[in-house]
């Protein structure tokens, strides 16, 4: 799952409340009793994340609909 | 749902039914698949079909008796499919790569068969292929019997040649003249084979002592056995003073071969074999509009049809079937088969353990309307089956969560202290009446619940409470008991609390849900109320409109209330052009059952189907019916639009469904309704309320699609102002700020702007993301 945010996706964001450029960064996503690693976007300070819009409707959505119906 | 329910519900739907062609077919010729394949053209596969099930083509093309004909459904209006002569057409224009029999392993039994008539011979060809040893006694010196009185009758002798061609086989030994107690007894044929059928005709035993041994056999119809072990009967020595039926005669042999296999494998002669033979269908195929046809004449052709006229003849078969259900509703076409099917796949999909559930989509996507019960011959409800499937999956914990959430949350919503209130007529102490408008009637226009309440309070006496709450249809749909069950205890106290008054209902589900619910209390549709208290002096002018009134599926079951929104109607003057399905057999629009949550495209779909059927404007009564025909542009009136505003209400026309709205209309009209009747004033509780939003048409838009409230905009925000969390967009100075105040996480891209705030973008996921701060 690490392919799915590339760097044009968020290089325009900062973290808005420490002022620092986001880095790729392993996390867990988490559905129905399922637990993911997963690269994105991350505040390396306060560890906020960035899931960007195509990601959440397309593949995130996929997923969630596979989970969904297991 | 366990097994036998299954079988039960399977059983009602008689789509898989053989049509009448077949089922009188004492060897069911799939005539309908030949007909089909003949009609375009297909003379291969049509040969096949019958090949298939017919152990003699040339002779049963020629001299069968046809009993197909006559019960053939196309009969009701016009002539009989002439499916004999599609036979005879299927062998001359078809063509089969099959030259021989392929029969199975050698079974390593002989069988006597005494005769060669068309069922010694039938019984001879079915042995051979199941892998017997056939010896032929014949008291003749040819194959036929019977047969050879139809030579120069239709029948020539190449017929007879070509269809006995296929015997040829080396388990086959056909001995020609020998007679039956002349030149071997009974116990020659007991002693010397390991079964027996004699299927010689009556005359072709002459010895008495024999005939009498033959009329002593006790012949049980369904396996042609005897008395004595080992020993089966058929043909026309069962049935001496009948006239000659070739295909009866087919249909004994067959049987026979059957039987005679069953026996020498030691299993059940009589099991299973219903509907061998010719029987009585159940499938039922709607003549109602069938136009006439006749048997298509046959030209030059001495030999029978030509191509062209037999392609011509086949064409007029209507192919029978039921799918009545599947012609009125359009999730049942959608998923592309038919109810019998249906139940398996539900059945199966409940019964998975691990592994992907296939057919949840399906079983969430019926509007459950009922629609199919009331066209469907054997009366099976697909609604019932998919909401008590919907009650097992939220049993089982394995309703997908994303499919009814939404619109529970909504239900929710309406039933919590912001939207839900109840009281006394205003300076009254009891009610004997409660108007329950519903969810929906306050989300789409609260200026008519408002008004329909002063109504009622100047009309009726006794007091008329209010109560402002949800039914809880949403959750019944949904399959939630539990929930449904708490909202049903909570309106029951209430009601007792109101001193137990009659219920006046203004949306059908309430209806059909508080009458299914609280089977002790009075109810009362509003629609009827108006019809009988008169209505309130109409500002405008309505004759001359013309409306087709679209009665919402939860009134199916309530002709009063259908019969009393047209009174209405009449008396306002309009006039009323029915739709087709109506009435008892109205379509739902889309909303039922939460289609439009578990399925928008099939949604989308009912809605267009329906609002294309007229050009007129509709008339709905339900407040959901109107904002779903809306949403596409269709001109629909609420009733109560034409009953306190005339037609000039512009309003009601052009109004796009969206939740937000929805959401806000519910909320003022209970702070209106406590300011303008009783003089109270509500506070507004939450703290993300006065957050002001700023948001285009295209994002509200994107907002309804992705089912996204502004609410849900303003909790994000009220959120990241307080913690400050958010990211930054270096290009455009936008925000993007995430919060999951319950199971769904919303991103919201926004500006501060003046007051408040300007929306670029909203989306949502359901996946949970673990934010650690690494430092
Ligand atoms: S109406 Fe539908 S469910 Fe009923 S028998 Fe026909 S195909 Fe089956
Ligand atoms: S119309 Fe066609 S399918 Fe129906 S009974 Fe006649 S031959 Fe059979
Ligand atoms: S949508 Fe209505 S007609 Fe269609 S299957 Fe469901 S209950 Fe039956
Ligand atoms: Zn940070």
């Amino acid at each position: 799952m690490t392919e799915y945010v590339s760097r044009d996706d968020f290089s325009q964001w900062m973290c808005g409340e420490c002022g620092l450029e986001l880095v790729m960064k392993r996390v867990e996503v988490q559905y129905m009793g399922s637990g993911y690693p997963v690269e994105l976007p991350t505040c390396s300070k306060c560890g906020q994340v960035f899931i960007p819009e195509v990601l959440a409707m397309t593949k995130m959505a996929e997923i969630e609909k596979l989970l969904e119906d297991k | 749902m366990n097994q036998t329910d299954l079988r039960e519900l399977e059983d009602r739907c008689i789509q898989e039914c053989s049509p009448w062609c077949v089922a009188s077919c004492p060897i069911h010729v799939d005539v309908r698949a030949m007909c089909s394949a003949i009609s375009k053209g297909d003379f291969d596969t049509a040969l096949a079909t019958v090949t298939k099930t017919v152990p003699f083509p040339r002779i049963v093309s020629r001299i069968c008796d046809r009993p197909c004909e006559s019960s053939c459904k196309r009969t009701e209006s016009g002539d009989s499919i002439e499916i004999r002569a599609l036979e005879k057409a299927a062998l001359s224009f078809g063509s089969s790569k099959k030259t021989k029999m392929r029969p199975l392993a050698a079974k390593g039994f002989r069988v006597a068969v005494v005769g060669a008539g068309l069922s010694s011979l039938t019984a001879a060809f079915d042995l051979l292929k199941k892998g017997y040893e056939v010896v032929i006694l014949e008291g003749r010196d040819q194959l036929g019997g019977k047969v050879r009185e139809f030579l120069g009758h239709g029948l020539v002798e190449e017929d007879i040649d070509g269809d006995f061609a296929v015997l040829q086989d080396s388990r086959l030994d056909i001995r020609f003249n020998q007679k039956f107690g002349v030149n071997f007894s009974t116990n020659d044929l007991t002693d010397e084979y390991s079964a027996i059928y004699l299927g010689m005709g009556d005359l072709a035993v002459e010895d008495p002592k024999l005939r009498n041994f033959i009329t002593d056999l006790k012949i049980d119809p369904l396996t042609l056995s005897t008395q004595t072990e080992r020993l089966f009967v058929g043909g026309g020595l069962v049935r001496p003073n009948q006239a000659y039926s070739p295909i009866t005669s087919i249909l004994d042999g067959r049987r026979a071969a059957i039987s005679i296999d069953r026996f020498l494998e030691g299993v059940s002669l009589t099991a299973s074999r219903i509907n061998e033979g010719p029987y009585q269908t159940r499938l039922f195929t709607n003549t109602d509009s069938l136009g006439s046809s006749f048997r298509t004449p046959s030209g030059e052709h001495h030999e029978g049809y030509s191509s062209i006229e037999a392609i011509d003849e086949a064409s007029r078969c209507l192919q029978c079937e039921c799918l009545e259900c599947v012609k009125v509703c359009e999730f049942l076409s959608t998923f592309g088969a038919y109810p019998r099917k249906y139940v398996r796949r539900i059945y199966n999909n409940l019964s998975i353990v691990m592994g992907q559930r296939h057919g949840n989509k399906l079983t969430n996507s019926c509007s459950l309307c009922g629609l199919c019960e009331e066209v469907c011959p054997g009366d099976l409800n697909m609604g019932q089956v998919c909401r008590s499937a919907r009650q097992i999956m939220n049993r089982q914990g394995k309703m997908p969560p994303s499919a009814h959430e939404f619109a529970i949350r909504d239900m929710d919503f309406c039933c919590s202290e912001e939207c839900s209130f109840a009281r006394h007529q205003p300076s009254m102490n009891s009610s004997a009446y409660m108007f329950f408008p519903g969810c929906r009637l306050g989300g789409s226009s609260p200026k008519n619940v408002e008004l329909t309440y002063k109504y009622l309070t100047e009309r009726l006496n006794g007091g008329v409470g209010i109560m402002l709450s949800c039914c809880g249809a949403p959750a019944d749909w949904a399959g939630k008991e539990d929930r449904f069950a708490e909202n049903i205890a909570s309106l029951n106290s209430h009601w007792v609390e109101m001193g137990r008054p009659i219920l006046i209902t203004a949306c059908s589900s309430c209806h059909s849900i508080l009458k299914k619910a609280m089977p002790k209390k009075k109810l009362l549709s509003l629609w009827e109320i108006m019809d009988s208290c008169g209505l309130p002096p109409v500002r405008d002018n309505l004759s001359g409109l013309t409306v087709c009134v679209h009665d919402p599926c939860a009134s199916r079951n309530e002709p009063q209330t259908q019969r009393a929104v047209r009174n209405i109607l009449l008396k306002l003057g309009v006039r009323i052009e029915e739709l087709p399905l109506h009435g008892r057999f109205t379509e739902c629009c889309g909303y039922g059952g939460l289609m439009c949550f578990a399925n928008k495209d099939l949604s989308s779909r009912v809605i267009k189907n329906r609002i294309e059927i007229s050009d007129n404007a509709y008339l709905a009564y339900c407040a959901v019916c109107k904002d779903h025909f809306l949403s596409q542009g269709k001109k629909t009136y609420h009733l109560l639009d034409m009953v306190f505003s005339g037609n000039e209400d512009g309003e009601a026309f052009n109004r796009p469904v969206n939740f937000s709205l929805i959401r806000e209309r519910r909320r003022f009209l209970k702070i209106s309704m406590l300011r303008s009747f009783w003089n109270e004033k509500m506070s507004i509780a939450t703290d993300y309320d006065m957050i002001k939003l700023h948001i285009s048409t295209e994002v509200k838009d994107l907002m309804t699609d992705r089912m996204i409230l502004e609410d849900d905009l303003k909790i994000v925000i009220n959120q990241t102002q307080k913690t400050g969390r958010r990211l930054l967009n270096k290009s455009n100075g936008h925000f993007l700020a995430h919060h999951t105040p319950a199971k769904v996480t919303y991103w919201v891209e926004y500006s501060p702007h003046e007051d408040g705030f300007v929306i670029h973008n909203a989306y949502s996921h359901r996946m949970q993301v673990v934010e650690e701060a690494t430092l």
